[in-house]
């Protein structure tokens, strides 16, 4: 009964939760939001990949797929974090609008 | 009709994440997203990416990103609070993207592919769980990526702590 979820439902899943993190990396100033929206539009990729996981005859590429994803997010996620702390001590503030007009 | 419960606390959570000016708040709320995405992925047969998704993005990137938010910004003071821009093109651009997806996932009519209408609804759906057979193949078929995979997390580690320690300290 759980399984007769249909693939477009997720892909439709997937496309909203992706558009809300596009329009977290758009319209966020603060550096850390725009990484969140970026982790969410990770996390809408890794929907889709193991929507199709679930159909395929070779059995879980998707979801083999999926998890290198999911380690490549944490490593960017890390490094970009450290990234904003040196920022944040350089520039006194994490606001990518101010960073931007500071640096000229 | 369980996913369509999570998937709606993933959709309003994630929009609170984007309506809140909080950082706090937005943290917390990408905390139920992921909470949420997780158990859809339990729902598809994943349970091993559902336990992933728990232990690295709920352990890991989401306690990150609550101690970037706590260091990059002084709790009691107006930094916490995150401002807008952009917000027109913004909105504009992101419901084209959301409109011209929902229009090409309607139009491609995935469901009626060769492949996936041969392989039936679900192919995993007799495996007791999904932990082996990852494991095999990740030790057979998927060994390189693997490897590379290994490597880009010390490539990482050491960045990351490299970019982060104070120079002038030491």
């Amino acid at each position: 009964m759980l399984t007769q979820v249909s693939l477009e439902h997720i892909l439709l899943l997937s496309a909203a939760l992706f558009t809300i993190g596009i329009l977290a990396v758009i319209t966020k100033r603060h550096a850390v939001v725009v990484l969140m929206g970026i982790e969410l539009i990770f996390n809408a990729a890794n929907l889709n990949l193991v929507a199709f996981s679930r159909h395929d005859p070779q059995l879980i590429q998707g979801q083999l797929f999926s998890l290198f994803v999911i380690l490549v997010a944490a490593a960017e996620a890390a490094v970009a974090l450290a990234i904003v702390l040196r920022v944040y001590q350089h520039f006194k503030t994490a606001n990518l609008n101010q960073i931007v007009s500071k640096e000229g | 009709m369980l996913f369509y419960i999570f998937a709606a606390i993933a959709v309003l959570s994630g929009a609170y994440m984007v309506l809140t000016r909080n950082l706090l708040y937005a943290g917390f709320s990408l905390l139920l997203t992921l909470l949420s995405v997780a158990a859809i992925y339990v729902l598809l047969f994943a349970d091993f990416v559902a336990v992933t998704q728990l232990m690295v993005y709920i352990g890991g990137v989401l306690v990150l990103i609550l101690f970037g938010i706590m260091l990059s910004s002084r709790v009691h003071d107006k930094s916490v609070m995150s401002e807008n821009t952009n917000v027109g093109w913004g909105i504009t651009i992101s419901l084209l993207t959301l409109i011209g997806l929902s229009y090409t996932i309607w139009q491609a009519g995935f469901s009626s592919l060769p492949w996936i209408q041969q392989a039936g609804t679900d192919v995993l759906a007799g495996q007791k769980s999904t932990v082996q057979l990852i494991g095999v193949k990740l030790m057979t078929d998927f060994v390189l990526p693997f490897e590379i995979a290994s490597l880009l997390l010390l490539i990482a580690l050491m960045g990351a702590a490299y970019i982060a320690t104070d120079k002038q300290k030491v």
